[in-house]
């Protein structure tokens, strides 16, 4: 009995009225944990009842603690008949369970009942008197923290950053197709909120678990998500960071925590390899050692069995291959190395079949100063799969037990289910390891999954950054010494990451190489793609903005493997465009890096969606773009010649304007200075579209751009017309408006306190006839500019503004539907210091930087905090098997998981295509620098205090919701615990609540109050990182019908003001555990 | 390509003024007319006729200039308006119980904009409520609420919320006990003044004063709200001190209902024109008092027996229902018509009441004067009111 769950029930408001006759309602509660239920007495006749209930006690495990919600009925009692729901509340009580976190919730909750929605409030209060368990084989993980945010949470130092952990848990969906219905609708909504939270508990326990394995204590950059695959069932997935934190202001911890790893490592040469050739991890290995290669794994490889462990594709595309030292320098490959062998080392583990510990994986987005010490690029791969459904008889009559479905959980079952999904995304990661191999990286940062399914047929996506570590980090051996100071003269403020990590001579794709126009020292690519915020301190010139890039594919209707096959062999094409889309755009703004970069690609029915965004900025590092030439076809033509000369007109002034208004004004640097020693292999890159059969007729033209090289379009056929004009076509924000789609904004960092955050839906149809892929591209882009315009209309009150992660998710809910939902934050910022220089912004953060790095962001990572034997990579071409026979699967279902990835073998020739015709773009290459700035990404000292004066006379707190990880002019104090909620709403009376945008209207809002109203039971005042991972629209507006899922999560937190901080902070204890009954009132 | 569905929801829910005017005052955004269609027909097509039609609303807001000062387009002022509409449609909810609004917990709205939001909500046309002053806000009055549209040129909508919130404040403080503007403000959290004017309109409605004669449509609701302040302050059971402290289960209610009592000791005032030698005396000391003062003496001198009958008699006849309501029109036909037929200057009328008031006191032989108080205090304040153009 290692924990007591206690609830109050004190009263509800505003309740609907259940009796007709007297208007009043006799209402009553039932508080269900588990197979426990209380009940309430019936308090007549009241539409705002006073219950002031006992404390309802419930022993349970701290596993039920972890997995199960309190839940929580409002009924109206009924002397003759069934009494009558009036709905519900889901508690997540995770939040209790940590040490430090809230100690209890308290305050009013919206009851929300799946057909009416929001039905009046009640008033709950919850404690759990937690004992401690010290039994080692527990199933419980408490007290592992979760957060949403991708970087280390504001008031946490990282001691450790361990790595990847990943889960995921399947089961039948009580409801796949919700037309068809035995039950009511009410019921069967209900079962699958349930069942959702009782999923995504057990998900984040096993998490935990995982965590604790690997001695953490905490998981960053958690991303929980879930497939509605529908008849083949419901899958819960996450992904996060593992990572022990310490509070900042209790720094005992710190030492020990950071001891322990270092002792360990001394252990590790004499537990490792033997093979001195190929091991380069210990601090014995010669600095000079030739050997090297960029695939060691080998030497880690005597766990594993037998099978090849060289994970790497390098023989395959040769690329990246091969000794790193000859002249970049034994440094670069010792550093590549020691990154490598470090994270190789964590995936030791006690637990044979712990595959999870093989990928170098973070999902982080921001990083202590000094963790990135390159940047190669944005690596993805993506697979189509068909889904299947499994038949296991554990499946059949089992509804309606909430816990059996634990047993169809993979560790504990032998269900090949979630073996498959397992197993698919093993793959992926897989294929992502290999990428960033070939960009000589062994990191990848800014990681992310993600799923589109229709029908029978599924995309799965992972896409990260390609990233060396620093191994300062990594290891404190006697080498640190001497490979520190290399890494301070050679990676200067600013610019280092930008510097290229793989062998220039062996360059894994053709790039355009010059010296980084920072340090002059550094080779550096000439356009940079990532999918990470843009650190720190990276010296940045004019400010950034969003460019996207938007397509649409038609596709034949077809069935199963001839569906799959179609959207296998669409998948490159659509890539590649995708990438020429973005890096025109880029060239259009004048700017030569992305960060943030997130594609999409959506599949339905009759067509595939793809939506790029991403922020483009000007790092200075890096040279500056040439522009776009526009070149003819038939050159002899005068009028057309004529129209080709005034396009290319146009664009050289778009450009032109583009630089003005994003104020990029890099300054000149004379060609002396720069020198060209690099051979370089072409003057200028031509990227020729993908239609084009012709690439000779250009080739005389003079393209040059100046020095500089210039991109080429070729117009060859209206289609390409069409998306020069295209290009042109996006108009800039209306002044005083920025947009990015990271944390900051590039080139301001003066915020002002006032933020909106909002989501905005579309969704349009397409008129069935004559669809033609322009027609498609013209509408798909006319939907997310007409979006955007929206905004910027609707939020002009706020200006100068800046919209903040602005977050695009495109869906194809069905045939001619496109569904297209916006969520971002508007913030404020002061325009008067608007025009502060990134040099002064820069040493300002270097400077805090500086300070900060002491305490904030020691931690190394932890490579060696089990001196267990180490790991290795499974090959590349054996992984499945190898995963599987480590998991000690037995060969049988080895066979039916091949069969379930039948289409591995065209998607990887597929990424293969990609890869081959994409490499242009995939130059777009990172960096990491040295002196990151702490995570957040604005300087305190540049906060403004001009807060908005402080609601007073509201009974309700105010709860502020932001996507980024922090609060602009507040500090934050106290993290309360992750928000993860699940919500089903439909609708038998369309029409009557104001059709489908009446119905959606009203549901996201009652989801964002039900968001605020947990948070402020937990006493907190905001919620940070907040994703809507998940808008499931449906209609049927023949039958008056609608349903809508929504997932969404985010951390909760307590801020504070900085103006009142030196006030509060006295306070602040007192005022959180306070429960207030009276609503949940909460400083601002 | 047609727009399904589009919504904008803010976690402050955005509130643009302009809008909520136009919203109040009845103008339809797509959700009015071509909804209406949608309830009907469908969907697809009403999508198409929805971008194609400009709603009244957004034709308004367009004529306001919005879209040359912002550079949208009218499909985006469409989008925008549509949003709003929709907010402020489940608002109206919330409006009809204003403390709700400040409790719930859908919407988070800055206190400031909740306060608009509400004052708005229960503002009302000057037009509108004169039609409606002193009726029964009964089904009957809301069917003639067509005409008033069309009479006073405010849209059918307007009309209607606007006499539900009479309706829906009447029906509230109907059987409250204390202060009929106190009550309201708690109620409605309405501003000082606004909670002023609701506390006559349900006065009106409560004693069904005759407004609407053609000889009162010279006065405004201001003047009317006056009057019904000063009754409401000396007239109403509430009004007496000694009320609340001996609480009479089956009295009236404290500041709706005039004091019937006090109504039914009126008559007692009859002897001041019944009583020849009253009369006469009460004559004589006003004509002395005033001599010389007033430009207007000899026809005050001349009149002096008809206006005070009248006024005396008005006050002796309010026992009955039908002349309670017809108060103000024989206040007018009796008083301020003889006055203004004469030209009184507003200072000689005041003059004159205030001597009138006050040389009843020297009357020896009458013995009513705290009621005469009672009664001329307040008639004084309203017949002034009452005495213009």
């Amino acid at each position: 009995m290692p924990g007591k769950l206690k609830v109050k029930i004190v009263a509800g408001r505003h309740l609907p009225v259940m009796d007709r006759a007297s208007d009043l309602t006799d209402a009553f509660v039932e508080v269900k944990f588990g197979n426990t239920t209380f009940k309430t007495d019936v308090y007549l006749k009241s539409l705002n009842p006073q219950w002031n209930s006992e404390w309802f006690k419930f022993e349970v495990d701290d596993e039920d603690l972890q997995d199960e919600p309190l839940q929580i009925t409002v009924l109206d009692h009924d002397t003759y008949s069934a009494n009558d729901a009036i709905g519900k509340v889901y508690i997540d009580i995770d939040p209790l369970l940590y040490s430090e976190a809230a100690t209890v919730i308290s305050g009013w909750f919206p009851i929300y009942d799946t057909i009416h929605g929001i039905r009046g409030e009640i008033n709950v209060v919850v404690k759990v008197d937690l004992f401690n368990d010290l039994n080692r084989f527990r199933q419980s993980s408490c007290g592992v923290k979760f957060f949403c945010t991708t970087s280390i949470p504001k008031c946490y130092r990282a001691v450790i950053i361990h790595g990847f952990v990943e889960e995921l848990v399947v089961n039948e969906d009580p409801e796949y197709q919700w037309i068809d219905r035995i039950r009511t609708p009410r019921a069967s909504n209900e079962a699958r909120q349930r069942l959702i939270s009782l999923m995504s508990g057990e998900l984040q326990r096993k998490i935990g678990l995982k965590v604790l394995e690997m001695r953490g204590n905490a998981v960053v950059g958690y991303l929980q998500c879930f497939d509605l695959e529908g008849e083949s069932g419901l899958v819960v997935r996450a992904i996060g960071t593992a990572c022990t934190l310490d509070k900042l202001s209790s720094p005992a911890a710190f030492l020990p925590a950071c001891n322990s790893p270092s002792k360990e490592m001394k252990e590790i040469p004499f537990n490792e390899d033997p093979n001195p050739n190929t091991h380069s991890s210990g601090p014995s290995t010669p600095l000079k050692n030739q050997t090297y290669s960029f695939s060691p794994s080998k030497s880690y490889s005597r766990q594993s069995s037998s099978s090849d462990t060289d994970l790497s594709l390098t023989p395959k595309t040769g690329m990246g291959s091969g000794s790193a030292g000859k002249e970049g320098g034994p440094f670069k490959a010792l550093l590549r190395q020691q990154t490598q062998s470090a994270l190789e080392q964590r995936g030791g583990s006690p637990h044979r079949f712990c595959r999870r510990r093989e990928f170098p994986f973070f999902t982080l987005t921001a990083f202590p100063p000094g963790f990135l010490v390159h940047v190669g690029g944005v690596v993805s791969a993506r697979s189509v799969k068909l889904l299947d459904r499994i038949h296991n008889p554990a499946f059949v009559g089992i509804m309606g037990n909430t816990r059996s479905y634990k047993l169809l959980d993979w560790n504990s079952f032998n269900s090949d289910e979630p073996e498959t999904r397992d197993a698919w995304w093993a793959e992926i990661r897989q294929e992502i390891k290999s990428h960033a191999k070939a960009l000589g990286c062994h990191a990848v940062v800014g990681y992310s999954e993600s799923t589109s399914i229709c029908e029978e047929v599924c995309i799965l996506s992972a896409s990260g950054t390609a990233a060396v570590l620093n191994p300062r980090f990594l290891q404190d051996g006697t080498v640190e010494g001497c490979l520190e100071q290399r890494l301070e003269e050679n990676l200067p403020a600013g610019c280092g990451f930008c510097h290229i990590p793989y062998d220039e001579l062996n360059m894994p794709f053709p790039a355009h190489l010059t010296y980084c126009y920072n340090c002059r020292k550094q080779k550096v690519p000439d356009v940079l793609f990532t999918t990470i915020d843009l650190p720190m301190d990276a010296a940045v010139i004019g400010k950034g903005c969003l460019i996207q890039a938007r397509l649409c594919r038609l596709k034949k209707k077809a069935q199963a493997e001839a569906n799959a096959t179609a959207i296998s062999n669409l998948l490159p094409f659509m890539e590649y465009e995708v990438h020429t889309q973005l890096m025109n755009k880029l060239k259009l703004k004048g700017m030569n890096a992305l960060f943030g970069l997130r594609i999409q690609i959506s599949v339905g029915e009759n067509m595939l969606m793809g939506l790029a965004s991403a922020t483009g900025v000007y790092l200075a590092a890096l040279p500056t773009p040439g522009g776009i030439q526009i070149a003819g076809k038939t050159p002899n033509d005068g009028s057309y010649e004529q129209h080709i000369s005034h396009m290319q007109k146009k664009i050289n002034d778009t450009i032109a304007k583009n630089k003005e208004l994003y104020e990029i004004n890099p300054p000149e640097i004379s060609e002396e200075i720069i020198g060209s020693p690099i051979p370089e292999p072409r003057q200028r890159s031509r990227l020729l579209r993908s239609q084009s059969e012709s690439s000779d007729e250009v080739t005389e033209l003079d393209l040059s751009h100046g020095k500089k090289d210039a991109f080429v379009l070729e117009i060859d056929d209206t289609d390409a017309m069409e998306d020069v004009h295209s290009l042109l076509t996006d108009v800039p924000p209306p002044s005083g408006f920025y947009s990015c789609n990271t944390e900051i904004m590039p080139g301001i960092n003066n915020w002002t306190s006032e933020i909106q955050m909002f989501t905005s839906v579309r969704v349009i149809r397409l008129s069935s006839l004559n669809l033609t892929n322009q027609a498609l591209n013209k509408n798909f882009n006319d939907l997310c500019e007409n979006l955007l315009k929206s905004l910027y209309f609707k939020l002009r009150s706020m200006i100068p503004c800046c919209l903040c992660h602005v977050n695009f998710t495109v869906s194809l809910p069905e045939d001619e539907l496109i569904q297209v939902t916006v969520t971002a934050v508007a913030i404020t910022f002061d325009k008067n210091q608007a025009l502060q220089t990134t040099k002064t912004h820069a040493e300002k953060s270097l400077q805090r930087a500086s300070t900060d790095n002491e305490e904030l962001l020691q931690f190394p990572l932890e490579l060696c905090s089990d001196a267990l034997p180490s790991h290795p990579f499974p090959p590349a071409k054996e992984h499945l098997e190898s995963a599987s026979s480590n998991s000690g699967i037995p060969a049988a279902q080895r066979a039916t998981s091949v069969d379930y990835s039948s289409f591995a073998d065209r998607c990887s020739s597929w990424i293969e295509l990609i890869k081959l015709k994409a490499q242009t773009i995939r130059r777009g290459s990172i960096k990491t620098t040295v002196t990151v700035e702490k995570a957040s990404p604005v300087g305190e000292g540049n906060f403004r205090n001009r807060s908005s004066p402080p609601c007073a006379n509201s009974t309700v707190g105010v709860v502020k919701m932001t996507p980024l990880s922090f609060i602009p002019g507040a500090k934050i104090t106290k993290y309360l615990g992750i928000i993860n909620m699940f919500f089903i709403r439909e609708t038998t009376s369309l029409r009557e609540e104001g059709g489908v945008s009446g119905f959606l209207h009203a549901f996201i809002a009652e989801v964002f109050a039900m968001v605020r109203a947990h948070v402020a039971a937990l006493g907190g005042n905001a919620v940070v990182s907040y994703i809507m991972k998940q808008c499931v629209f449906m209609e049927n507006p023949n039958k008056n019908q609608a349903q809508c899922l929504i997932n969404v999560s985010g951390d909760a937190v307590v801020f504070v003001r900085e103006s009142e901080l030196e006030v509060v902070s006295t306070q602040q204890p007192a005022a959180n555990c306070q429960p207030s009954c009276t609503g949940g009132e909460v400083t601002t | 390509m047609t727009s399904e569905l589009d919504i904008f929801v803010g976690n402050t829910t955005l509130i643009d003024e302009d809008v909520y005017r136009l919203w109040l005052d009845g103008y339809s955004g797509l959700w009015g007319t071509v909804c209406g269609c949608r309830f009907g027909g469908a969907v697809v097509l009403d999508g198409r006729a929805g971008r194609a039609r400009m709603s009244d609303a957004v034709a308004l807001r367009v004529r306001s200039g919005i879209l040359e000062q912002t550079g949208a387009t009218a499909a985006v002022l469409q989008s925008d308006t549509m949003d709003h509409y929709r907010t402020f449609q489940m608002l109206e909810r919330l409006l009809h119980a204003p403390p709700k609004l400040l409790h719930q917990l859908i919407f988070q709205i800055p206190p400031s904009r909740q306060a608009l939001l509400i004052e708005r909500y229960y503002a009302f046309d000057e037009a509108f409520v004169r039609e409606v002053l002193g009726k029964k806000l009964s089904k009957g009055t809301k069917k003639d609420l067509d005409d008033i549209s069309t009479k006073t040129g405010i849209t059918l909508k307007s009309c209607r919320r606007q006499f539900d919130n009479f309706k829906r404040v009447f029906k509230v403080v109907e059987e409250m006990r204390g202060s009929l503007v106190d009550n309201i403000q708690q109620h409605f959290l309405l501003s000082d003044r606004l909670a002023r004017d609701y506390a006559a309109i349900v006065f009106f409605a409560n004693n069904r004063f005759e407004t609407g004669k053609k000889k009162l449509q010279y006065l405004s609701f201001g003047d009317f709200a006056f009057c019904a302040e000063l009754m409401i302050q000396n007239w109403t059971l509430g009004a007496v001190g000694e009320a609340p402290t001996d609480p009479d289960p089956q009295a009236d209610d404290m500041d709706m209902d005039l004091d019937k009592e006090f109504l039914q000791d009126l008559k007692e005032l009859k002897v001041l024109v019944a009583d020849k030698d009253l009369l006469d005396l009460h004559k004589s000391l006003v004509c002395t008092a005033l001599r010389g003062k007033l430009g207007v003496f000899s026809e005050m001198e001349a009149n002096f027996k008809n206006l005070s009958r009248g006024l005396v008699n008005v006050a002796a006849k309010l026992t009955h229902n039908k002349d309670v309501r017809d108060l103000f029109v024989d206040l007018v036909e009796k008083f301020v018509e003889p006055c203004r037929s004469d030209h009184w200057p507003l200072n000689d009328v005041r003059l004159f009441l205030n001597q009138y008031s006050a040389s009843v006191h020297s009357l020896d032989g009458f013995r009513h004067q705290a009621l005469w108080d009672r009664y001329m205090g307040t008639l004084r304040g309203c017949l002034l009111r009452l005495c213009h153009d």
